[in-house]
């Protein structure tokens, strides 16, 4: 058989609208999952059962539910329930974000309980309040040893917003299937899609690596 | 004048008292050596005093006033009450605890900055007369990972003592040392003592003790078991297990 991406390219409007619908999605659920993953972070480590219960829960419930499934609740079952509507952009954001939020969750209370005491006793023998001590001292150290796994946190918040093509929220899949149907090509379409994922996230993984490595040699 | 009253200080941890009921005046400008065998409390007597431990029972009263709150026949302790306390009474930790985030200077100024709001170059200028003091003005910029042991816990005394401590508690300070460096914290401490500094150091450097302290505690058992001047308990100890403990020690030369 012979491939032929004239088709592919002759769409690539379409292609380059659902690069930019997928970092949009992307860069909203990366943000909002990691900073409400933080809050529920901080309730898990929590000893007192008024935040690391609700947190506890909310973590077990959306790890232990597909994301796909929390987008088309929020898009077909929440509307019903609640009245109000809802775009595809904020179904997918909703269901990807928490998802992202239960899982950094977990990393953050594992990289603040890897910090040795003695530095909670540093901060606090200097007259720093619990809060203080966290944000000037805890936290710095720890996200800096959470950053592996909050990188392959965000790498898989990048492939899972491939989800919001089931709400037909312009993404880069969503295009594809798009283009696929019309011409025909679900090999060239869906392979140029492929290429341009690798494309995207391939130099942010090295970017993360360089990082870390520029990290490592400065302490 | 007294600025540290204890009174009945007990602590336990579940089942296990640590401490029974010490009581302990501090008047300022004293420097007390605690000494006693490994687990019979010293290291928890100096925590609770600037309540890294919270007491069980008894009460801590700093220049005067007693620190936390009277309720339902016990005592709570209030995150805002213990702050300022920790912030009148310094601790240096045998480990040294560096923020190894931060440089010399940033560990010291950290502080001044968060806790005291001051601004940055106010702080920065009081980090580097602390660490000057100390003997490291040319290291302010160096970043914990590439400080000596000695260096370490010379930048853990200024980063102490930039908070103008009313009293400075050591735990061991240079017990984590190799032996080559443990003269040059002890030279700081000692330097400190000339100042008139109020201080309470539990170590195992009995030379160091009965040249610097103003008196000796012997903690046997979570309970104060002996104390005198350095004259009295190093050189002629009355009671048998200070005796045992000394002798137990390598000779110490006066
Ligand atoms: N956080 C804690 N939880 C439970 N038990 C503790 C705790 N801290 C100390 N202990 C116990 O309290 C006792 C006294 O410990 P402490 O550390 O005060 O002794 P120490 O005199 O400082 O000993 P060392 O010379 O070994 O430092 C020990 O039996 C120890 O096991
Ligand atoms: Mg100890």
């Amino acid at each position: 058989m012979v491939w032929d991406f004239s088709s592919v390219l002759a769409n690539s409007d379409a292609l380059i609208a659902g690069a930019i619908g997928t970092v949009r999605l992307f860069a909203i659920c990366l943000v909002s999952g990691m900073t409400f993953g933080l809050v529920v972070g901080l309730g898990r480590y929590a000893r007192t059962r008024w935040f690391n219960w609700p947190a506890t829960l909310f973590v077990e419930f959306f790890r232990n539910t597909p994301v796909l499934v929390q987008i088309l609740w929020f898009y077909f079952a929440l509307p019903i329930v609640a009245p109000f509507e809802i775009s595809p952009l904020s179904a997918a954001a909703l269901g990807i974000s928490l998802n992202a939020a239960a899982f950094s969750a977990d990393i953050y209370r594992g990289g603040i309980q890897s910090i040795e005491r003695g530095q909670w006793e540093a901060a606090r023998a200097i007259g720093m309040g619990w809060g203080q001590a966290m944000r000037r001292i805890i936290l710095p150290q720890a996200l800096k040893r959470m950053t592996p796994a909050l990188t392959s946190r965000a790498i898989e918040i990048f492939k899972s917003t491939t989800l919001a093509s089931t709400v037909a929220y312009v993404e880069l899949l969503q295009q594809g299937k798009l283009i696929a149907s019309i011409n025909f090509n679900p090999i060239e379409a869906y392979t140029t899609v492929a290429v341009i994922f690798f494309v995207i996230l391939w130099p942010l993984v090295q970017l993360t690596y360089a990082l870390e490595r520029r990290m490592k040699r400065a302490e | 004048m007294t600025i540290l009253r204890v009174r009945g200080l007990t602590k336990r941890f579940g089942d296990n008292e640590v401490l029974h009921g010490i009581d302990l005046d501090v008047v300022a400008g004293e420097r007390i050596a605690i000494l006693g065998a490994s687990g019979s409390g010293k290291s928890t007597l100096l925590r609770c005093l600037n309540f890294m431990e919270l007491p069980t029972a008894g009460t801590v009263e700093l220049d005067g006033k007693t620190v936390g709150s009277e309720r339902g026949g016990g005592r709570i302790y209030r995150e805002r009450d213990l702050t300022g306390v920790r912030q009148r009474v310094g601790m240096v930790f045998q480990q040294f605890n560096l923020f190894p985030h931060m440089t010399a200077a940033g560990n010291v100024m950290e502080g001044l900055r968060t806790v005291r709001r001051q601004p940055k170059a106010e702080a920065r200028a009081r980090a580097e007369k602390e660490l000057a003091r100390v003997g490291l003005a040319e290291k302010a910029d160096t970043f914990p990972a590439h400080l000596s042991g000695g260096q370490k816990q010379r930048v853990a005394i200024a980063r102490a003592l930039a908070m103008d401590p009313e009293m400075l508690l050591f735990d061991e300070p240079t017990s984590a040392l190799d032996p080559e460096l443990v003269g040059e914290v002890l030279t700081v401490i000692r330097s400190l003592a000339e100042e008139g500094r109020t201080m309470l150091l539990v170590t195992h450097e009995l030379g160091f003790a009965y040249h610097v302290a103003t008196r000796v505690i012997f903690l046997a058992e979570g309970a104060i078991h002996e104390q005198g001047t350095p004259d009295e308990i190093l050189k002629s100890p009355k009671k048998d297990k200070t005796r045992a403990f000394l002798a137990g020690h390598r000779q110490f030369s006066f």
